[in-house]
């Protein structure tokens, strides 16, 4: 892949950014997200983690399956501060 | 087995400024160790809001020093990119009179120390935050030089200077238990062992027990703050808007999302960083109700993190005097963030012997046993 390309396209992260990263001593995806925000974008990461993850992988020659991923946190998706404060959100359109 | 001069338990933005202040002062034989990553603890789950309005001499020098330092840190420690500083000042919100009372003798003592805070109306709020629900509001504080960082890199910047002088970083590296023999500390940790006659415990909610290690009691117990984060938006909100009442604070980030906590009176004092739905509601509710313009935006992320409460939410920095060469610094009660310059300046000094840049002796360990406890009255 092109260094320039954006692998996590919520927080506009390159491919070349992840790679600095890893090169400053990055070694797991709790790091790279936290120096990067990749991961922390509306979509949580579910786009970018398997991307960074393989580029990681690559990089530092660890096993993926055995790279320790992010907590997942939540909400599930993206609620509106409005509609939580209504105490709706469970049956309503967020 | 690893010797060395210093070690410092905890990667936390106190421990990462520790190393490098010592090493900045000669002394770069230091090891941090820390169990997961940097910034895993309190650190990477903090508002990272910094401001010089309190109500205690101390605590006003303490902040207006380090919030200098946080204002060129990026040049001290020569990190491009820069810590994503803002300082859209801080607005604390006053709804009762005893509380326009003491944020009046606050102002008093800020301003005799060059603090540049004021008094603002309800209607001057409203000019600094246009959109503020000002209903029950008596007035506020304002003070244009406080705002707010990003605290992983804040971190990462002391760390990467720190590693230039020499330090060496140790992540995924869990202390489990420490020997002392003579003048030499033993630490016991999951990758191997290491010595040194010199051990800080920077280890923030996890202090006590670590004190334990050494068979000392420490009074900082760990009690559970929550916090969220919404989408990025356009920048709408200049300060951070802080609540005492309705507890709470709300900041627009540089990035654009706002980050917002709270605090709970009833919040059990334990271990435990789990996100709760309660938290999203209350939280949801109040800040909408404060900052209307907010039911729009979504929430897309919430976790929570612990506060290392000391028993007069005073931090403890120091040496403990039963055992030589085991320091403390921990018990920072939800503000050690935007002081983490000075604390590793003063830790430094402590440690080297060298006269400290501002009074420390409030913060010892002994003062739980003197009974001559600090009291901040401008705390969440
Ligand atoms: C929700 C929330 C909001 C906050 N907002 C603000 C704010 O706006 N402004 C502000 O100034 N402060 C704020 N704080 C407080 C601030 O986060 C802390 O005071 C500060 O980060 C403390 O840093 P530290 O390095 O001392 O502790 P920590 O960051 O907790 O670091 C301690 C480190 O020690 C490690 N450790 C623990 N035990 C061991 C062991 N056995 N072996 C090895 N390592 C170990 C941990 O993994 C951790 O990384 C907030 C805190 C929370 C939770
Ligand atoms: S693509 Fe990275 S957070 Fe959505």
């Amino acid at each position: 892949m092109e260094d320039k390309t954006i692998v996590c396209r919520c927080e506009d992260v390159t491919l070349e950014e992840i790679r600095q990263a890893i090169a400053g001593g990055a070694r797991t995806l709790d790091e790279i997200k936290r120096l990067k925000r990749c991961g922390m974008g509306p979509c949580q990461g579910r786009t970018c983690r398997p991307l960074i993850a393989g580029e990681l992988s690559r990089i530092t020659g660890q096993d993926q399956a055995s790279l320790t991923l992010p907590t997942f946190r939540p909400p599930v998706i993206p609620l509106k501060l409005g509609t939580l404060a209504r105490g709706g959100a469970k049956n309503e359109q967020a | 087995m690893n010797r060395h001069e210093v070690i410092i338990i905890g990667g936390g933005v106190t421990g990462c400024s520790i190393a490098y202040h010592l090493a900045a002062r000669g002394m770069k034989d230091v090891a941090v160790l820390e169990r997961a990553y940097l910034t895993s603890g309190a650190t990477g789950r903090c508002g990272a809001g910094f401001r010089h309005q309190w109500g205690t001499k101390t605590n006003c020098l303490l902040a207006k020093h380090a919030i200098a330092r946080l204002e060129r840190l990026a040049e001290e420690l020569d990190y491009p990119g820069g810590v994503e500083i803002k300082q859209g000042g801080y607005l604390i919100l006053a709804y009762t009179p005893k509380m326009e009372e003491q944020f009046k003798k606050n102002l008093a003592l800020q301003r005799s120390l060059g603090i540049d805070a004021r008094w603002v109306t309800p209607r001057e709020a409203r000019e600094i935050v246009p959109f503020l629900n000002t209903e029950g509001l008596l007035g506020a504080t304002f003070c244009a030089k406080d705002g707010h960082a990003n605290p992983f890199k804040v971190t990462d910047a002391y760390a990467r200077a720190a590693r230039r002088l020499g330090v060496k970083i140790h992540t995924y590296t869990e202390v489990q238990d420490i020997k002392i023999e003579g003048s030499l500390k033993t630490v016991i940790t999951s990758r191997g062992t290491f010595q040194a006659p010199v051990v800080v415990n920077a280890a923030g909610g996890h202090a006590a027990e670590i004190g334990r290690m050494v068979g000392v009691d420490l009074p900082v117990v760990p009690e559970r703050h929550q916090i969220l984060v919404t989408e990025p938006v356009e920048q709408v909100l200049g300060p951070m808007v802080m609540s005492f009442y309705h507890n709470l604070y709300c900041q627009q980030t540089p990035h654009g999302s706002f980050i917002m906590g709270l605090g709970d009176p009833n919040e059990p004092k334990e271990y435990n960083v789990r996100s709760s739905w309660q938290f999203l509601s209350q939280m949801a509710q109040k800040v909408v109700w404060l900052l209307p313009v907010l039911k729009n935006v979504r929430v897309v992320r919430q976790w929570a993190g612990v506060y290392d409460m000391s028993p007069d939410r005073q931090p403890v920095l120091g040496e403990v005097p039963e055992v030589p060469g085991f320091y403390v610094a921990a018990g920072f009660s939800g503000h050690g963030f935007m002081i983490a310059p000075m604390t590793g300046q003063l830790m430094a000094e402590i440690i080297l012997g060298l006269p400290t840049t501002l009074p420390v002796d409030m913060f010892s360990l002994s003062r739980f046993t003197t009974g001559e406890l600090f009291v901040e009255p401008s705390v969440v």
